[in-house]
């Protein structure tokens, strides 16, 4: 495997960007993660992102963002209507075959110009599901009561999730839900569907991360402490409801187990969680023992979680950990669809 | 890191007693599942700003300090270069036409327009891109390249923040641009 190391990231996340463009949001974040390594476009090999066409309401809406990116002279580029993870696997791909050594991979969300619980109903079953527009707290409602009943998790260890996460995020500049609540005083809170209280849920979030990805010689040329990805593999379970475990993560385990998530030690993860109940069952999933592993030093996507960005930030969040030496290895997890349907595990060391 | 061993997954056993049932009945050759999302959007720093200046009968474009082109409409970038822009720049509401074609098919909710009309390729003086626009006020066929023409605007009791202010542009009987000057088909 031809080794291959994030070197640069730049992201941004508020509750809501609604003043600015994609292109606007973008260019910025684009143009900080290339200088930050003192390349221009035409030094970046390939260019990935992700995005929604469902968030931008138009069709291509990726095409336009380009205009952020600097196309002139023309770029080799691609996109993936997923989280960003998804396009920095396939530039990690494309830097496997060995033709280019560096590569451009971004991904942005707002979805403060829709209803996002109705946008993720479009990605369902568009037969049996879609039709019935089932809200996406409500189907977390639902894996969260089996989880419940089958004594799986408890809602003290769901509240114990949110505070970890709410005081991790207390230092992330990027976090949109940050503080210092007791387990007691989360517990007192309404729910929003039940069994799910409001901190049970990631809190929605606008934004986009950059992050540049190079290979061999050219990682330690750019970076004095590259974030090399050490193993990366994404998976996906079943598409229909029916045939689901709800008590298990087996996309997010068997992604793990191919990324070599289990070989080493690792010191800090970050997990696209949309619900702590997701939270519980990744954590298990991936096999991490919280007492040796910090878990979302960031806060993780419960204090933020820009739809199609998220996954992509966590791996911004290790490799930035792992950069400025506050953690040797790290492993990032990104997730997509209903029930932690798609999951991408990606594990990250300093050497 | 391929291969995998994944967990049989326990099926109920299939009752297939329906099948035999519904035998005879017409099948179903589609269904019907329509989907509406509504969105707030908003267009953007750049846009919002040209808009408002729009309902001034003021057109607005963009400046990029390096390479000296200015773009209209602004996109807050270069749209080459990706380059962040906070420049704007007032330009007037006259220019040539850079390119056009005769078009004989209605625009929905234009029936102020008579058919044929020309959609331009117009580029304001001072500006290093084009933009599209109708040309009326003139016979069709007198539509040529380098024509000088300006913008009709709406009355200024009909402005609001939107491009439909232009109702089109209209020639100004200047001396047409010599054909060296003409920028249609040059991007910047």
């Amino acid at each position: 495997m031809r080794p291959v190391a994030v070197v640069s990231t730049a992201q941004r996340q508020e509750p809501e960007l609604s003043g600015l463009t994609e292109v606007e949001l973008m260019a910025p974040l684009i143009e900080k993660a290339r200088s930050a390594v003192g390349l221009t476009q035409a030094d970046i090999g390939f260019t990935c992102s992700g995005s929604s066409d469902f968030l931008a309401g138009q069709a291509f809406s990726f095409v336009m963002t380009l205009d952020a990116v600097g196309p002139v002279p023309p770029i080799a580029e691609s996109h993936v209507e997923m989280d960003g993870a998804w396009a920095l696997y396939e530039a990690w791909v494309k830097l496997q075959i060995g033709e280019i050594d560096t590569a451009l991979v971004y991904s942005y969300g707002k979805s403060s110009p829709g209803s996002i619980r109705d946008v993720l109903a479009t990605q369902l079953d568009p037969y049996y599901v879609a039709p019935l527009w089932p809200d996406s707290w409500a189907l977390g409602a639902l894996q969260a009561r089996v989880l419940l009943e089958g004594g799986v998790v408890s809602e003290r260890r769901m509240a114990e999730i949110a505070a970890r996460s709410q005081s991790h995020a207390a230092g992330n500049a990027n976090a949109v839900r940050a503080g210092t609540p007791t387990v007691d005083d989360l517990l007192d809170t309404a729910f929003v569907a039940d069994p799910l209280r409001p901190h049970d849920c990631a809190a929605t979030a606008d934004g986009g991360v950059a992050v540049v990805l190079a290979a061999d010689d050219r990682a330690g040329d750019l970076s004095d402490r590259p974030a090399w990805i050490r193993g990366i593999d994404h998976r996906i379970d079943a598409h229909h409801f029916g045939v689901r475990d709800l008590v298990a993560a087996p996309s997010a385990a068997l992604a793990a187990r191919h990324a070599g998530l289990g070989s080493d030690r690792v010191d800090i993860a970050e997990l696209h969680s949309p619900f702590t109940t997701s939270e519980h069952l990744l954590t298990d999933a991936l096999g991490l023992d919280e007492a040796a592993v910090t878990i979302n030093p960031s806060g993780g996507a419960l204090a933020g979680d820009t739809l199609m960005a998220s996954g992509l930030m966590r791996i911004a969040e290790v490799a930035d950990r792992i950069s400025a030496g506050t953690a040797d290895r790290g492993v990032a997890h990104a997730s997509s669809g209903p029930w932690l349907q798609q999951n991408l595990v990606c594990v990250m060391g300093a050497d | 890191m391929t291969g995998s061993e994944v967990p049989p997954i326990d099926l109920p056993d299939l009752d297939v007693s329906a099948i035999e049932a519904i035998e005879g009945v017409e099948p179903v050759r589609s269904v019907r599942t329509p989907i509406r999302l509504d969105y707030r959007y908003v267009p953007g720093r750049a846009a919002v700003t040209y808009l408002e200046a729009m309902a001034e009968k003021r057109i607005l474009g963009q400046r990029d300090p390096d390479t000296g082109h200015v773009f209209v409409p602004p996109r807050g970038v270069n749209p080459a270069s990706g380059r962040v822009l906070d420049e704007f720049v007032e330009l007037p509401d006259r220019g040539h036409v850079g390119s056009f074609c005769i078009t004989n098919v209605p625009i929905p909710g234009r029936d102020d327009l008579s058919l044929p009309y020309a959609s331009c390729w117009i580029f304001l003086d001072g500006a290093d891109i084009g933009f599209l626009g109708l040309v009326a006020g003139c016979d069709p066929d007198e539509v040529r390249l380098g024509m000088r023409v300006a913008a009709k605007w709406k009355p200024d009791d009909e402005l609001t923040a939107s491009a439909e202010n232009i109702r089109w542009w209209e020639p100004t009987g200047e001396p047409d641009m010599p054909l060296d000057e003409i920028r249609g088909g040059r991007g910047a």
